[in-house]
């Protein structure tokens, strides 16, 4: 496609602005958006921001948009996501279930997979022996964060973000059927 | 044309060291961005405590070294044997190094995680290194409790190192690839497949002296035996094309090929002053010549000795002094010298 500003150089930005509740879509080459001010180009390219700047990423309509950025905080070290996007570090173990579904496109595009395959230290219990005992630190850890989706999902719901809640109801579920939590009465 | 008897073993034409790393977080603990200075020294203790009674080390004996009491000429000597990271080396608060005597084992504690373990090995032993360093950090494991989570494996401060979290790379010396300039194809091809190539002393590090380190970037989705293997097969893959090249380098025109390591030989033997990254690339020369047999009297590991003492720190702690670059350069050249006239022909 030909950028709509310039109609020469070929448009490798999709532009969407909301105004008044009104959706203006263009398609736009490097240059033409960043004279446009279209896009604000941050001149110090963090890791972060480059993975993030692949147009057609994730679900993201062009480059400049995150998905929630401003609310997302860590409720155990308090950082904020905003704070992960400069600098391209996280500040705590749980960072990573908080700010999970912001990560799993990034860590794709890093390292190809978001799954890890290797090896696992000895004391936590093999996924596949989840079910035939007990495991009460798992499931503790399991609950909790099914507890934080649920929380998520409402209010995705509340802001009427279907797409997300529908991501957000399947995450929950999956997590329901594999941890057994409750010992299985879901 | 290599003599059969003094034939390098384990790959030690090509590759120079192999080293695993594992960058570990205490689970109970925020990660080095957002720890307290006092979370810093209780993980310092901790870890401390875990290495220096760890049974299964028992054969190795550590130094702790705090690096805010160490000068900088000793941390800059530390990065110089690869045992610490520049970046580490600058002496924050709440640092230290626990390292095995014969450096095999370096351990850095609140570098950018809390824990980056690192074993290094001499020639072409990434297998090796993995097997210690892997046992290391699940031993470590037991007391300590790192962090790790089912779908992302052991959490890390930075998304790049997490799941495995680990490195494993190759050191390799390139001199024929370089020279033909082949060697753009490998790092281009090593791009393409998720393979870093960096300099001497990782990143930002310019290749000096020929010097290539090989490793691999993804760190998750993938088994730590499957990225160890596939750092060996490519390194092993370069070092046979580098090898091939030496070869037929020589076979094209042998009295070029011989006219570039003894110019290269002479020069080191000669000059009264000479900076560190000359000394370098003309000591890259010189063990190519001794592996394509043209050089005899010195064995390898004296040159991979020599290379160490003419870093800039090393030679500073030789002569036990501050020394102003001019001195250190006229320093170095009588060092070479003494080490190579004394031994090469």
């Amino acid at each position: 496609m030909v950028c709509q500003q310039c109609h020469k150089r070929k448009a490798n930005v999709h532009y969407t602005q909301i105004i008044n509740g009104k959706k203006v879509e263009m398609y736009l080459c490097t240059q033409c958006a960043a004279e446009d001010g279209a896009m604000s180009f941050n001149p110090q390219l963090s890791l972060v921001n480059m993975l993030w700047g692949f147009p057609g990423f994730g679900d993201s309509a062009g480059y400049a948009q995150f998905k929630q950025p401003e609310i997302l905080r860590c409720n155990v070290c308090g950082m904020a996501f905003d704070d992960f996007r400069k600098g391209g570090k996280l500040g705590c173990a749980s960072c990573y279930s908080v700010f999970r579904d912001n990560l799993i496109p990034i860590l794709r595009r890093l390292h190809g997979s978001a799954e890890h395959t290797g090896e696992m230290p000895e004391r936590t219990p093999d996924v596949k022996k989840a079910d035939e005992g007990g495991q009460p630190a798992e499931a503790v850890g399991l609950s909790d964060k099914i507890d934080r989706l649920k929380a998520e999902l409402s209010s995705a719901i509340e802001s009427e973000n279907y797409e997300r809640a529908a991501e957000l109801r399947d995450r929950i579920r999956s997590l329901e059927s594999s941890g057994n939590v409750n010992g299985g009465a879901v | 044309m290599s003599k059969e008897g003094s034939r390098p073993a384990l790959g030690h034409e090509v590759a120079i060291s192999s080293r695993v790393r594992l960058a570990r977080n205490l689970e109970a603990y925020p990660f080095t961005t957002r720890m307290s200075r006092l979370q810093g020294a209780e993980i310092l203790e901790k870890v401390r405590e875990a290495l220096l009674d760890d049974a299964g080390l028992s054969g190795y004996e550590f130094s702790y070294l705090e690096m805010q009491s160490l000068k900088p000429l000793d941390r800059q000597l530390l990065v110089e044997k690869h045992l610490i990271s520049p970046e580490f080396a600058e002496g924050n608060a709440g640092r230290a190094a626990i390292i095995s005597k014969d450096g095999r084992i370096s351990v850095m504690v609140n570098e950018e995680d809390h824990l980056r373990l690192q074993c290094i090995y001499s020639g072409m032993q990434l297998e090796e290194a993995w097997k210690l360093c892997g046992s290391l950090g699940s031993n470590l494991d037991k007391k300590l409790g790192f962090a790790f989570d089912k779908s992302y494996g052991y959490l890390t401060c930075c998304p790049t190192n997490i799941g495995t979290g680990i490195r494993a790379s190759v050191m390799l010396h390139l001199p024929a690839l370089s020279m033909t300039g082949y060697i753009k194809g490998v790092l281009e091809t090593c791009g393409k497949i998720g393979v870093a190539v960096r300099g001497l002393y990782g990143e930002n590090s310019e290749a000096e002296g020929n010097m290539f380190q090989i490793s691999n970037q993804v760190t998750l989705g993938q088994t730590e035996e499957e990225i160890i293997a596939g750092i060996s097969n490519i390194t092993q893959q370069i070092s046979e094309q580098e090898k091939m090249l030496r070869i037929e380098l020589y076979r094209q025109n042998p009295v070029r090929f011989e006219d570039k390591i003894y110019r290269s030989l002479g020069l080191l033997r000669s000059a009264r002053l000479i900076t560190s990254e000359e000394s370098l690339k003309l000591i890259s020369d010189v063990r190519l010549g001794m592996i394509m047999g043209l050089l005899q009297g010195m064995e390898l590991e004296d040159l991979n000795e020599l290379t160490l003492m003419i870093r800039p720190a090393y030679l500073q702690k030789t002569y036990g002094e501050q020394l102003k670059p001019d001195e250190r350069d006229q320093k170095r050249a009588e060092l070479i010298r003494k080490k190579l006239n004394e031994r090469i022909h």
